[in-house]
């Protein structure tokens, strides 16, 4: 029995021990964002193949994760899907003494989703608005058949649902008696088993259900969510994914990534995990 | 056990006995702290220390010079010595953020009357409210909105309709086959039955939620037509998978725990098997057939990604089982991850968490007394 | 006849029992309650059949070893040995930390305790209640009270204050111990079952021959009761293989390029690929398959787990029984 407390002793310190960090040069550690992380990655081998030397590892968890290891310097960039929030900026600030550096990476398109049967093909943001707050109940209201919609929305903890909330719903809140989805794909997937159903995310989800058309208002044409449309500002529900990092690492092998990044080259990349590139004037 | 005599004890023998013994005490230290850390991150909700108004008072960042050390370090949120180590640029960007947060807040939020509201006080958290764009009062759960509104009631509502629902159906089920296995089935057909239905208990609640909200959803829909695909009754039903087996396992447990003498009596008195299982073997097991209901009560209350995935999470107030439904765990779940540490909304889901700690605590307590006094009773019986 | 009610029933009127010849009721509620089993296992062989009908086709050798290093979401490229590596570490790590306790507390329980005695009765009240709360829960206090609180305290004492941070994170390490008291009863339970079957005459024979408590228990009891110790350590690994709630906010990540190099790294986890899968991917037609087949490894490890546990544990109680 002695010996084999000592044992178990003496393996759980040598756990213990292994768990001790062990500063690897040359390695980059991005967190954050788990919309972003399929493009980080992808970003990070093409990189890695390119100029060997440099270790690029991605971690998932949410853009408020990615925040908080930036602030423990847990991690050296961190993705975003939304912009950062002045108490973020704050704890960053008490850490660091600077504000983070911030760099536009890439464009997501947000799409509304209907049923492939449902014979409404667009909307005015105002319309979304009402339908998406619950003041709209019925699509007959927007052309449609006699029928009570059901709103699909995304879990509040991700950036998709505040940017949808901030741009379309203007901060409102939404109907509680929409149902929140834990995913983009989870919300498509409702929407194109429920012939009534409504929801929203990005644009390079797709298959199963439709996407609309949208309005900036009664006056403008109705534009969908392609690529010219969403990168060249007309299609009205569009926002930017970012990274976020220490302005006092944005020297060498750091910059030399995140300049290639918005280069075209690593531009060229986004799109084949389907988000849309940034506007030629944002590029390096 | 009841022997106590041996050796003499040496002096490692007496160490390794307390030794025993203080590690056996660590599940009481476990639920313990499991309390203790969970009201922790909750407690500041209790004590009414924080504030989640929407406009804060705000200092002049250009004032940042004049203002005393002691007014800065508490305004900003520092501890003394984070103070201190910082820089008087730092603290001016600070200041500088602070102020910006607030001159950022749209004219419509500064002028809405519920944008002072501390809405993290008990009143905004149970009892309903009127706000701003709403019609009526109601009890609105939007964490994260330019108001935020926390109130649990539409949760909690959500999880005792989902559990109830989980309940009704999954007891009499479980309930049918445990009387089935105790006491009709023959010995040999039991043999397997009962390790066929307790293997429900081993498939996983992920694995479970996905075949609901892929799978059983649509054909449930179906067959019922009713509006909202994920709902609560789904999301009941898919409980069910989880709560069957628990209620099955006790109610077995108990009905087996009849003496035999009662029924073999009822049968030699020319009873048939059902009557004997009916009449005599169910009556005397009743407390341990509650005591499963309670129990699986509480797992379906605690359950979490099945509810997750299959129940819809809309945070209304209905009773429908028809309509879509938010649960507490769901709740915790899905909204943790990006919840700032420390913050409002953080330490509601812990609150949360909290409550549903105390409700699965007492209902547990419960159980467990009944099935206690059920087995003193036979025991004393025999 | 009339079924008479359950109260009308008492010991002295015995011809309430009298059957008539032919009883249609005993047969009415025979089938309904033979009805609810057989609906029950309709319900278990739905679920299983549409997971092993869909997933076995795309469950290959491939697929189990591969590193999903592209997209996970795509059929052609995905693959769950990263998940299974950290679920298998997880688990095993758990059982380091629960075995002792469990086995500690249970030999406690049954070789020093009065069965009656106040703290018998406290320990398994609170063992009885750590089995009942809610999985979710377990994961709110790993964050609260492992990340937070322990890790948080170790960095400070191992790096100092302004220090770096290592431990107060979401890792394996803390994943695991979350894990290890939320099996907890199940190990304590399994252990004290296997030590009561062990014949009281053995201890008794060690104790005669001299032997010290300690001494018996040690090298006697244990032995003895190892295979149901064992079979604690399974059962606890098949319910906490497959649980998620536990391991959101103390461990688990979306995606990691690399598999976990130290107990302070995150981990990929099969449960919550199953979550991914199943609410994240952008394209669901196509991420079904894959998504069956990520269930269908998660069932097999959790089953034969599970069945392994049975198996020894039957095993017991037919060698209890025969001693007996």
């Amino acid at each position: 029995m002695k010996m084999k407390t000592m044992t178990i002793g003496i393996l759980l310190a040598a756990l213990i021990l292994a768990g001790a960090p062990r500063a690897v040069a040359g390695t980059v550690t991005a967190k954050g964002s788990d919309t972003m992380v399929i493009l980080a990655q992808k970003w990070a081998e093409v990189y890695m193949q390119k100029s060997t030397g440099t270790k690029i590892q991605v971690t998932g968890g949410g853009s408020g994760t990615g925040f908080a290891a930036l602030q423990n310097q847990t991690c050296d960039l961190a993705n975003a899907s939304r912009k950062i929030k002045a108490n973020e900026i704050g704890s960053y600030i008490k850490a660091f003494g600077k504000r983070p550096t911030e760099y536009k990476v890439a464009m997501d398109g947000l799409s509304v989703y209907v049923s492939a049967e449902n014979t409404v093909k667009e909307l005015s943001l105002d319309q979304l608005d009402q339908v998406f707050s619950g003041r709209i109940k019925n699509w007959k209201e927007l052309g449609g058949t006699d029928a009570p919609i059901t709103v699909y929305s995304r879990e509040n903890s991700s950036g998709t649902y505040e940017f949808f909330k901030e741009h379309v719903l203007k901060g409102k809140d939404f109907a509680s008696s929409a149902q929140t989805m834990p995913g983009t794909a989870a919300v498509l997937q409702a929407v194109a088993k429920d012939k009534n159903g409504i929801g929203y995310g990005g644009a390079a989800y797709g298959a199963g259900a439709k996407h609309l058309a949208v309005k900036k208002d009664d006056s403008t044409p109705a534009i969908e969510p392609t690529e010219e449309a969403v990168v060249g500002g007309t299609y009205p529900i569009s926002r930017f994914l970012f990274i976020y990092l220490n302005p006092a690492l944005d020297k060498g092998e750091i910059a030399g990534y995140l300049t290639w990044i918005r280069s075209d080259e690593g531009q060229k990349l986004v799109k084949d995990v389907g988000y849309f590139p940034l506007p030629k004037n944002l590029r390096q | 056990m009841g022997i106590h005599r041996g050796h003499k004890a040496r002096p490692l023998e007496w160490v390794a006995e307390k030794l025993i013994f203080a590690i056996s005490l660590s599940a009481i230290l476990m639920v313990f702290l499991i309390f203790l850390f969970v009201a922790r991150e909750a407690w500041p909700i209790f004590t009414g220390s924080m504030n989640s108004a929407a406009i804060q008072p705000v200092l002049q960042a250009s004032d940042t010079a004049k203002l005393k050390p002691e007014v800065l370090q508490s305004y900003l949120g520092l501890t003394k010595a984070g103070f201190t180590a910082m820089d008087r640029e730092s603290i001016q960007a600070l200041m500088e953020v602070r102020q910006a947060a607030m001159d950022e807040l749209p004219a419509s939020v500064r002028s809405d009357k519920d944008a002072n509201l501390n809405t993290v006080s008990w009143k905004y958290l149970i009892q309903p409210h009127q706000w701003t764009g709403y019609d009526k009062p109601e009890y609105i759960w939007q964490p994260i909105s330019t108001i935020n509104k926390y109130n649990i009631i539409p949760l909690v509502i959500g999880s005792i309709k989902a559990s109830l629902v989980a309940l009704a159906f999954s007891v009499p089920l479980a309930l049918g086959a445990a009387i089935y296995v105790s006491q009709l089935a023959r010995p040999a057909l039991k043999e397997w039955l009962k390790p066929a239905i307790e293997m429900l208990a081993g498939i996983p609640s992920v694995v479970v939620g996905s075949f609901a909200y892929i799978f059983l959803a649509t054909v449930l829909q179906k067959f019922l037509g009713y509006e909202s695909r994920l709902n609560a009754l789904l999301a009941g039903v898919a409980l069910g998978f989880a709560i069957i087996p628990v209620v099955f396992s006790i109610a077995e447990d108990a009905l087996t725990s009849v003496p035999r003498a009662y029924t073999q009596a009822a049968l030699a008195l020319g009873a048939s098997k059902w009557k004997a299982a009916w009449q005599i073997g169910l009556p005397a097991a009743i407390p341990g057939v509650f005591a499963a209901v309670v129990l699986g009560f509480g797992r379906a209350i605690g359950e979490t990604m099945i509810v997750l995935l299959a129940s819809g999470n809309a945070s209304i107030v209905s009773w429908s089982v028809f309509d879509s439904t938010r649960t507490m765990t769901a709740t915790i779940a899905a909204e943790m991850a990006e919840a700032v540490f420390g913050g409002n909304h953080y330490r509601i889901l812990f609150l949360i968490g909290a409550l549903l700690f105390v409700v699965t605590f007492f209902s547990n307590l419960a159980g467990d007394l009944i099935i206690h006094r059920l087995k003193a009773k036979m025991e004393g019986k025999v | 006849m009339t079924p008479a009610s359950p109260a009308s029933i008492n010991a002295g009127s015995a011809n309430g029992f009298r059957s008539a010849s032919f009883d249609y009721t005993s047969y009415f509620f025979t089938g309904i309650t033979g009805l609810a089993v057989a609906l029950i296992l309709t319900m278990l062989f739905v679920l299983l059949g549409t997971i092993l009908a869909n997933g076995w086709p795309s469950l290959s050798w491939r697929f189990i070893t591969a590193n999903p290093q592209k997209d996970f979401f795509e059929p052609a490229s995905a693959g769950v040995l990263p998940m299974i590596v950290g679920t298998s570490v997880r688990v095993i790590l758990m059982t380091i930390f629960v075995i002792p306790v469990g086995v500690i507390t249970a030999i406690y329980l049954t070789e020093y305790a009065h069965a009656s005695s106040l703290s018998t009765r406290v320990i398994r009240g609170a063992v009885n209640n750590l089995a009942g709360v809610p999985s979710i829960v377990f994961g709110l206090f790993g964050a609260g009270f492992f990340v937070h609180f322990v890790g948080k305290s170790m960095d400070g004492f191992i790096y100092g204050a302004a220090g770096t941070k290592v431990w107060g994170q979401e890792c394996l390490l803390w994943a695991s111990m979350t894990l290890a008291v939320m099996t907890l009863p199940v190990v304590i339970v399994a252990t004290e079952e296997s030590l009561r079957a062990i014949l009281p005459g053995l201890r008794e024979a060690s104790l005669a021959l001299g032997a010290t408590k300690l001494q018996t228990i040690v090298r006697i009891v244990v032995p003895q009761a190892l295979p149901g110790i064992m079979t604690g350590g399974i059962l606890a690994v098949g319910r906490a293989a497959g649980e998620v709630a536990p391991i959101l906010f103390t461990g688990a990540a979306y995606y990691m390029a690399d598999l976990p190099k130290s107990l302070s790294n995150q981990f990929m986890d099969l449960g919550y690929h199953v979550f991914i899968l199943s609410t994240q991917s952008p394209d669901i037609e196509k991420t079904r398959t894959t998504l069956y087949a990520t269930v269908l490894v998660l069932l097999l490890l959790t089953f034969a787990l599970n069945f392994v546990a049975v198996l020894i544990r039957s095993k017991i109680r037919r060698q209890m029984r025969a001693a007996h």
